[in-house]
């Protein structure tokens, strides 16, 4: 109970500062000044990160490896069977996903483009989100893009999408009446408890979170974000979600991909 | 079956002491937890960890709770000998996970 | 827990239950490890043999992102030779609910006495690491580690 109020007790200073707020940088972070959430944390966790025997995220990887190229089912055909060596064919798109899929005339994710691929053209069942299997196909695809720069594709018909994002991601929500861009563009380098506030940029996706002690998808963090400032979450696949991450692809331009990035 | 990477030099001089890195996928689930319903998470976590060499024990490990998801572990060996480093993960139900990375001593 | 079928959000009970954020799945805990039950749980490894500071170094970080992942290093000066080596290490905490973290067995054919993990620190805490010699000697280091709680409850 000490905790709860503990925790009432700094979200209200938090919002209080908030609005205290007067030289408060309300521009998007200028591509100089970019930086990943990697260069906030403790040289131990950076440490963690670094080394591919000791990030839990690559267990994930190993795991997404096995399913890209096992059958889903006894008629059906592996991911490799299409797509062959992900290692050279899957590199460079987690960089640019968010995309605009034709087929729906809507922009997709690439959790979402692994559920279609698996209903449309594998016959499988689909994988519930947050699952263990959509979050290792995703992160082995994603793993792929490592080192690579965000690049958020020239294409007009993402248009919509990314200011659609840009106008969720600058909107005061939820009962604390915060808006991401009151931390993340407005107060990002600063300390918010025991941690630094990160720019909040999607370049580590999916990441192993040490506070979920397990790998986890963006729009897990952004809903766990929204629950934050007591904010009613946007469901797992909703445009909404899909929209604030072709955004922050767009706000990371440049940054290195990571995943699967380890994080607080 | 767990997902499991392990971390040995493929080849190393007689008498070089190597480091080895094991990591695991599992819970470790305390047994402290309650879910959302207010019911109690039965603990199950691995236990004991064993890194043998040519079929000795070299290194062996007792864990607790305390010990964190997806465990970790570091330690040395002296690359004796060619052969074979087994690697035994033992959990609450005496259920167990081997792997085995080979090791070339010149 | 975590709904893996993709409901819009928290209904009004799990909010509630989940607004503690961590301290839900911790509610009902039972009675930490106080100084008596680590002192307990180090008589245990020890006997009544007499525990002296150095030799072994115990490496944490002193302020932690978080407690559910903290990152530990041990290292035992030894020779580690037949005669003279490190035969186990333990860990021991203040005021998770149990006192052990972990105990390591080691040997002449380790070359070298070190070891390291990542363990979980309920609160703010002593840790203490202690080295049992081949000679039926022990030496122990300890760090205070302060553990910081995540800035915004989760509950998803």
């Amino acid at each position: 109970m000490n905790l709860l109020r503990h925790r009432i007790g700094l979200a209200v200073a938090c919002a209080i500062s908030a609005f205290g707020m007067l030289a408060a940088r309300s521009a998007e972070i200028s591509a100089s000044e970019r930086r990943s959430g990697f260069e906030d944390m403790s040289r131990e966790t950076q440490a963690m990160q670094s080394d591919d025997s000791a990030n839990p995220g690559m267990l994930w990887v190993l795991e997404g490896e096995a399913l890209w190229n096992a059958k889903p089912g006894a008629d059906s055909h592996a991911c490799a069977d299409c797509h062959g060596d992900a290692r050279v064919r899957m590199k460079g798109v987690a960089a640019r996903y968010p995309v605009f899929d034709e087929a729906n005339a809507r922009p997709i994710d690439l959790e979402q483009r692994i559920q279609q691929c698996r209903r449309d053209r594998q016959q499988a069942r689909p994988l519930a989100w947050e699952s263990a299997e959509l979050l290792a196909l995703t992160a082995y695809v994603a793993h792929q893009s490592r080192g690579m720069p965000v690049e958020a594709p020239p294409d007009r018909r993402m248009q919509p999408a990314r200011e659609r994002g840009r106008e969720l991601f600058t909107r005061r929500e939820g009962q604390l009446n915060l808006s991401c861009g009151a931390c993340h563009d407005d107060n990002w380098g600063k300390r918010l408890a025991g941690n630094v506030v990160p720019q909040g940029h999607p370049n580590g996706y999916p990441l192993y979170r040490l506070e979920w002690q397990s790998l986890g998808s963006l729009q897990r963090r952004l809903r766990n974000c929204m629950v934050g400032v007591r904010a009613e979450p946007y469901a797992y696949g909703s445009p909404e979600l899909v929209a604030l991450e072709a955004y922050l692809m767009l706000r990371a331009g440049g940054l290195k991909l990571e995943s699967p990035a380890v994080r607080p | 079956m767990a997902r499991a990477l392990i971390n040995v030099p493929a080849k190393a001089k007689r008498g070089d002491i190597v480091e080895v890195k094991a990591l695991i996928a599992h819970p470790m689930e305390t047994g402290y937890r309650h879910d959302i319903k207010g019911e109690s998470i039965p603990r199950d976590i691995i236990k004991s960890f064993v890194c043998s060499y040519n079929g000795e024990d070299v290194f062996r490990a007792e864990l607790f709770p305390a010990v964190a998801a997806n465990p970790f572990i570091a330690f040395n060996v002296i690359a004796s000998e060619n052969g074979v480093l087994t690697f035994s993960w033992t959990d609450d139900h005496d259920q167990i996970e081997v792997r085995t990375a080979p090791i070339t001593v010149e | 827990m975590q709904d893996a079928s993709g409901r819009s959000g928290p209904n009004r009970r799990e909010l509630i239950v989940s607004g503690a954020g961590r301290a839900s799945l911790f509610v009902t805990r039972p009675a930490c490890a106080t100084d008596e039950t680590m002192r307990a749980a180090i008589r245990d490894f020890v006997g009544e043999a007499q525990v002296r500071s150095g030799r072994i170094k115990l490496d944490l970080p002193p302020l932690v992102e978080n407690g559910n992942a903290v990152p530990l290093a041990i290292t035992v000066e030894s020779p580690m030779t037949a005669e003279y080596h490190v035969k186990a290490i333990a860990v021991f905490n203040q005021k998770n609910p149990q006192p052990n973290v972990a105990i390591f067995h080691l040997g002449p054919r380790s070359g070298r006495a070190a070891v390291s993990t990542r363990i979980r620190l309920a609160d703010s805490q002593t840790v203490t690491a202690i080295a049992q010699m081949s000679d039926g000697s022990f030496w122990s280091d300890s760090v205070d580690v302060v553990v910081t709680l995540a800035a915004c409850v989760e509950g998803l």
